[in-house]
């Protein structure tokens, strides 16, 4: 079931209603039908869904969105804002102790990617806050649990407290914080093994630790594609530990990831970071506001644009602009402008994150990434002059270059066609910068995709 | 009424282990469904409209799905209505009947693993990070090598952390052997390498685990597909059998990976786990719904043991009737 865009849900919604001058109450009914299902996809909980409608409706109301021109999108606002209000908010930082280490405490059902994450925010706070960070392995039930530890620990260099799995959590948990505390780490990660809430021994595992370090933060994992039950399962974490706040794992998924609104609201405790892909240092911190976009299918602009421009480097993209504006775009310039989105990761990723085209489907995004590795074999098999000049190219040379690299003389076109196409954009941007207006939305170094 | 009377009956007399244990891993599960419609039938000596929007909330908050909940419904308002049904007990076995009904008509609905004539069977293991596939391997080994087969645990996810000591150590426990590659390494080679020593040991049933994978990145199961032929070219028509782990837990995501999952790996079943929690694993089927798919084994614990056969009837008659209903 690929999820429509809700904009575009509501927009054909609207569309029905043209003609009819004015937003009635039944009209917007079947707008927040569609909302509640929306929502309901994207795994809120019941009640909570509930609840949010009858909100957004007051609100709506309040707002005299009958006189608006476009009420599809003022809902969508009120909903959006409404959101971010739910997901946002409460004391979403950790806070360092200073003269003891902070102790923080990891919980969750299995599989919820405690491991992971304890070398996630290991990694996170030794190199971005430059914080002693010291690991302990506290489950001693899963096997390899601490194999997997301690094999994250030595590729981020961190040193790992364990004491096997004959020793109790408890004890293990106990004899970290005390080494710790004497050799002055700034920050001590707990891991302990997964555990159904209902497990009272476990729970009360949990709670014995708790008890005897004392943790500054008792952090609980919920994976991104949880159901309707995940409500229920924070719920009983924080009756029992008080959590001081909530990870999202596995949000480089396609899963909307409703639960983490489910639990904010019913619990209170504030989402702090969320686990964006495999990699130790895929671990962001929580933002309410994108979440919201995502819960709703809106896509992620700001992550877009965070992407774009942590990755791409400017000095590179300036030069490439001013060549472009000179007139001096050779086939190197082109080659270099698409490595820059490559080094954004896979298309289909970043696709992802721009609204309005979620339908690529996973084949369109392979045809288009191995079309770029073709360009630049391609490109590569070129003489400099012919790069820096493509309209020297006659059969002859086509031919060479093709042999060269093992394509056809077609494929070499399309590497020509693209090129000129580029060219004729850089044109017209050029009228545009002239005329003082903005060219129609092309992101740079979108050039190579389809 | 036919089917909940026919449950009943059934249950009364077969009362092995099976159904037992089954019982009491789901109990926690199933106490929140039955209890709720058993209250909602309380609550609703007739039906209304508010009859049918709890019924709603209980199916939703299965994760049974918005699509399939409200097909479910609409069929239900509709016959009750052709029916002059207005009792609430009589349409709450309406409702069984329909999802029993509605599982059974998608497909063929087979639980046991199905082995091969000559050689080595194959069963590829597929899923997301963190539903429990290793665990699921070792719990499938366990029960085969009961039987009395011969098996073989291949350790293809090369990727995660830990992950082949894992296996390792369950293969310990089974006094198995385990095929590992080094960290990092092409899983389709340490697959061809395991299913090599398969042939020359005559071995019943290979088991190949992979890491677990994001449905959404392509290059992951791009390796998958790729592993799939490395695989069928070591043996013909391997592997027999693909499983795809859902963990019990999961939401509408569900069939998003079940379909995407199904694109690269031709799945013959699900594997559901961790119904020992208090999920009630609707989404299978949803999963059912879009894809025919069967449901094969359920995990119901971290116990070798705690893997049952799917049984349909259990499964609804645990969701929707459970053991304090026996007044009825």
């Amino acid at each position: 079931m690929a999820f429509e865009n809700l904009t575009e849900k509501l927009s054909r919604i609207f569309k029905k209603l043209r003609g009819q001058a004015r937003l009635t109450e039944s009209n917007m009914d079947e707008m927040l039908k569609e909302i509640r299902v929306a929502l309901l996809e994207a795994d809120v909980n019941y009640k909570v869904v509930k609840e949010f409608i009858n909100n957004v409706k007051e609100k709506a109301i309040g707002q005299e969105v009958y006189t608006k021109l476009n009420p599809s999108q003022m809902i969508t606002k009120i909903v959006h804002d409404e959101l971010e209000e739910l997901l946002g908010g409460g004391e979403n930082e950790i806070k360092y102790q200073a003269n003891k280490p902070t102790v923080i405490l990891l919980v969750g059902l299995q599989g919820s990617g405690k491991t992971t994450t304890a070398g996630k925010l290991a990694y996170l706070m030794k190199n971005k806050l430059h914080k002693k960070v010291l690991l302990a392995a506290g489950d001693i039930y899963r096997p390899a649990a601490i194999d997997q530890l301690e094999q994250i620990a030595k590729s981020i260099d961190v040193p790992l407290f364990k004491k096997g799995t004959n020793v109790s959590p408890v004890e293990i948990s106990k004899q970290a914080k005390e080494l710790a505390f004497n050799d002055h780490y700034d920050v001590l990660i707990i891991d302990t093994a997964g555990r159904i809430a209902i497990d009272e021994a476990l729970m009360e595992e949990l709670n014995q630790i708790k008890k005897e370090v004392e943790p500054d933060e008792i952090l609980l994992l919920v994976d991104a594609m949880s159901g309707q039950d995940a409500v229920n399962v924070a719920k009983a974490f924080n009756d029992l530990l008080s959590l001081t706040g909530v990870i999202i794992s596995k949000l480089d998924g396609d899963a909307r990831g409703g639960s983490a609104l489910s639990i904010r609201h019913m619990t209170g405790v504030p989402i702090k970071f969320s686990g964006v892909g495999e990699k130790v240092s895929d671990l962001d911190i929580f933002h309410a506001d994108r979440m919201a976009d995502r819960i709703l299918g809106m896509g992620d602009v700001m992550t877009l644009v965070e992407k774009v421009q942590e990755e791409v480097d400017e000095k590179e993209a300036k030069k490439a602009a001013n060549k472009m504006m000179s007139g001096k775009f050779g086939l190197d310039d082109m080659l270099a402008q698409m490595k820059q989105v490559q080094k954004l990761g896979s298309l289909g990723g970043l696709l992802k994150l721009i609204p309005g085209i979620p339908k690529i489907s996973p084949e369109q995004q392979a045809i288009a990434e191995k079309e770029m590795r073709n360009f630049e074999i391609i490109i590569n098999s070129m003489t400099y002059e012919e790069r820096q000049n493509p309209s020297i190219f006659q059969y002859s040379r086509k031919i060479r270059v093709a042999n060269g690299c093992g394509k056809q003389v077609s494929d070499v076109n399309r590497v020509l066609k693209k090129y000129d196409q580029m060219k004729d954009m850089m044109k017209q941007m050029e009228q545009y910068k002239k005329s003082g207006r903005m060219p129609p939305g092309m992101p740079p170094g979108f050039g190579g995709m389809r | 009424m036919g089917l909940i009377s026919f449950l009943k009956e059934k249950f009364s007399k077969k009362k092995d282990n099976d159904v037992e244990s089954y019982s009491e891993g789901m109990s926690k599960s199933r106490q929140n469904f039955s209890n709720k419609l058993n209250a909602l039938s309380k609550k609703y000596k007739k039906v209304n409209q508010d009859y049918f929007e709890e019924l709603e909330e209980i199916l939703i908050e299965s994760d049974v799905g918005v699509n399939l909940t409200l097909n479910v419904i609409d069929e239900l308002l509709e016959e009750s209505r052709d029916k002059k049904i207005s009792d609430a007990h009589e349409l709450n076995e309406l409702l069984i009947d329909h999802l029993f009904s509605g599982y059974i008509s998608k497909g063929e609905s087979l639980t046991d693993l199905r082995f091969v004539d000559n050689g080595p069977t194959v069963l590829l293991v597929v899923g997301v990070n963190g539903v429990g596939k290793t665990t699921t391997i070792a719990k499938l080994a366990y029960r085969y090598l009961n039987q009395g087969k011969s098996v073989l645990l291949v350790a293809a996810d090369t990727f995660r952390a830990g992950a082949s000591e894992q296996l390792k150590i369950w293969g310990d426990r089974l006094n198995i052997d385990v095929v590992t590659g080094p960290y990092n390494s092409d899983p389709s080679s340490v697959a061809y390498d395991g299913l090599t020593k398969a042939k020359k040991d005559n071995i019943d049933l290979v088991i190949v685990d992979v890491s677990g994978r994001l449905h959404n990145k392509q290059y992951l199961m791009d390796e998958l597909s790729k592993l799939k032929r490395v695989i069928n070219k070591c043996i013909t028509g391997a592997p027999h059998e693909t499983f795809l782990i859902i963990d019990a837990t999961t939401g509408q995501n569900g069939v998003v990976q079940a379909k995407a999952f199904a694109e690269v790996s031709d799945l013959t079943g699900v594997v559901i786990t961790k119904m020992d929690g208090t999920s009630k694993g609707g989404i299978i089927l949803a999963i059912r719904e879009e894809l025919g798919i069967p449901v094969r084994f359920i995990g119901l614990g971290e116990k070798m043991t705690d893997l049952k056969e799917f049984d349909l009837e259990s499964y609804i008659y645990g969701l929707c009737v459970g053991d304090n209903n026996g007044e009825n």
